[in-house]
Formats: structure tokens, C-alpha cells, sequence
């Protein structure tokens, strides 16, 4: 019963074009690659939580504890960019389209 | 890549494409070149209004430079200070209406492989060439492939993290174009002109453009300063 689900399915992805089954599973992964930024987007909201904490015990250092703030989040970003990269690859060059 | 997010090439010589994003780099290159001359031509001992300006933002570059690197690397203050302006007026560009240079991955590659190869030729120069070596086996030898493919992983996190910023923003601002003005064409007919395009993205503007550009060139030119630093400590 099982494997005849699976043969049948199988049937029905054939009955498409195979650029068209491409170009849909594209899309999937780019927005299941953007999924990603929801560790940047923690990762540099504890780091703004932990900036806004110690400026507010110690204003005196405002500015130097802002820059180290920033940098910090420019590193947690790169994870994000990272899956960025990979959606905007699937979207506009997408390498898959010439293996067919 | 036609209806991608690519450059255009606005004309070809024996060949070779030239893209938007080398004209505009030309074009702020240009910009730059004649505001530092022009600037520079009479510097007087009592500053008259523009060399003020001038002389706060070469202080303010000498001061970061001071304050990231450490004094005994201030001869690295003009090249970061070049970057600095350099990248903010590539970024704030788009608000001009042309592409930012940025937008094109050649460009933030090749200012990543500039700062790789100072971080390495700097880090040998400083530490010697024993030391450079001895540098990739810490703390223990057996993680020399991880250092070294973190080093080799630097350049690329620099490179991209400004192109991904810069191309994100670029991305979203035309879906927001081309969402107003279907929006306008189905609120008003087909043949009406794109009025709601008008005023509404202003706000995305001030974000994308202007915030995060800014901000984008202050982190490049940080994470530079820092990487060069660090290798030669």
C-alpha cells in the first residue's frame, strides 16, 4: 500500500516538466534557507539587550560599549548573510537549472 | 543573468564589459580625487569653515584608527580612512538613484582580498616569519587545517556580509517599487502613472540606504582594523 503511495507520487512529479519541478523546489529552498536568520536575528537581539543593560548601569562608556555592541552583531550576522547568499543564488543564478 | 539583480553592462571596449558598477565606482573615485585636492590646495594655520569640517573628519578617523589599532599603528589611519569614505559613498549612492557598487560582489570581494592581504603580509612582517608560521598551530598543533581554513574563511564573511547587506536592501526596495506601482495600476487603471511609488518608500529608504549603508562601511572598515590588529599582536 505504502510503496504503491510512493510509486504513484513518483508518477505524478513525472507527469510535470523537469524545469518546472526545478524551479519549484528552488523556491522551497530559498525560503527554507532563510529560515537561518532566525539564529542571527536572537543572536544579535541578546547582544543589543546586553549593550542596552551596560549602558544604562554605566553611561559613562556609552559610546566604546555601542561599537563593541555593533561589531559583535556584524559577526552574528554572518550566518545569515550566509543563507542570504544561498536564496539569492537559488533565485536569480540558479546553478540547478543547467545540470537538466 | 537578465531580470536578475546583476549589473547592467553600459558598454563594451575590445570585448571587455563594463558594468554600471565600475562606472560608479569611476564617478565616486572622481568625486573624491577632486573634493581631496580642491580641499587640500591652500591649508591655512586658522581653518576657514571647509578645512574645519575637513580637518573633524580626518581627527575623527585618527582617533577610531588610535582607538581600535592601538597608536603604534597610525600608519594605517589614511588607508582606513579612504575605506571608510569610500564604502559610505558607494552605500549612500542609491539615494542618487544610481546602483551602489557595493550591490556587485566583485567589489566587496576585492576590498576583502585588499584587508586578507594586509592582515597576513602585516601578521609575517610584524611577528616574523617563525612566529607568522607558529601562529597557525596554536593552541595545539593538530587544529593547523581549522585556523587555517578560518583564516581563509575571513575574507569571505567580509566580502559577503557587505555585498549580502547592501543587495538585501537593493532586493527588497524594487519588490516594494514594483508591488506600488501594481498596486497604484490596479487602484487607479492601467494607464494611471505610478503615484503611490511617490513618498511611500521614503521611509525604507532612509532604513536601507542611508542606516544601513552607513553602518555596513563603519562595521567593514572596524572588522579590518581589527583583523590587522589582531594579526600583528
Amino acid at each position: 500500500m505504502e510503496v504503491n503511495f510512493i510509486v504513484r507520487f513518483l508518477n505524478w512529479l513525472a507527469s510535470f516538466e523537469p524545469k518546472a519541478l526545478v524551479l519549484a523546489a528552488s523556491a522551497l529552498g530559498t525560503g527554507l534557507a532563510m529560515i537561518a536568520g532566525i539564529g542571527p536575528g536572537i543572536g544579535q537581539g541578546y547582544a543589543a539587550g546586553k549593550g542596552t543593560e551596560m549602558v544604562s548601569r554605566r553611561p559613562k562608556i556609552q559610546a566604546s560599549v555601542i561599537r563593541t555592541m555593533l561589531l559583535g552583531q556584524a559577526v552574528a550576522e554572518t550566518t545569515g548573510i550566509y543563507a542570504l547568499i544561498i536564496a539569492l543564488i537559488l533565485l536569480f543564478a540558479n546553478p540547478l537549472l543547467n545540470l537538466l | 543573468m537578465d531580470g536578475g539583480f546583476g549589473p547592467t553592462v553600459v558598454f563594451e571596449v575590445a570585448g571587455i564589459q563594463v558594468t554600471e558598477t565600475v562606472t560608479v565606482t569611476w564617478f565616486i573615485m572622481a568625486v573624491l580625487i577632486i573634493f581631496s585636492i580642491l580641499v587640500t590646495r591652500n591649508l591655512k594655520k586658522v581653518p576657514g569653515p571647509v578645512q574645519s569640517i575637513v580637518e573633524t573628519v580626518v581627527e575623527a578617523v585618527n582617533n577610531l584608527t588610535a582607538q581600535t589599532m592601538g597608536d603604534d599603528k597610525m600608519g594605517f589611519a589614511p588607508y582606513m580612512g579612504t575605506l571608510l569614505i569610500f564604502l559610505a559613498i558607494a552605500n549612500l549612492i542609491g539615494l542618487l538613484g544610481m546602483r551602489p557598487p557595493t550591490a556587485d560582489v566583485n567589489t566587496t570581494m576585492s576590498l576583502a582580498i585588499i584587508t586578507f592581504v594586509l592582515i597576513h603580509i602585516n601578521g609575517a612582517r610584524s611577528k616574523g616569519i617563525g612566529g607568522y608560521l607558529k601562529s597557525f598551530a596554536e593552541p595545539l598543533p593538530p587544529l593547523l587545517p581549522l585556523n587555517i581554513i578560518g583564516e581563509l574563511a575571513n575574507p569571505i564573511s567580509l566580502g559577503f556580509r557587505l555585498f549580502g547587506n547592501i543587495v538585501g536592501g537593493l532586493v527588497i526596495m524594487s519588490l516594494v517599487y514594483g508591488g506600488l506601482a501594481s498596486m497604484s495600476t490596479a487602484l487607479l487603471g492601467p494607464s494611471a502613472p505610478p503615484i503611490l511609488s511617490a513618498g511611500v518608500p521614503a521611509v525604507l529608504h532612509v532604513y536601507f540606504d542611508m542606516f544601513s549603508g552607513v553602518l555596513q562601511s563603519f562595521i567593514f572598515t572596524m572588522l579590518t582594523m581589527v583583523y590587522i590588529a589582531m594579526a600583528m599582536d
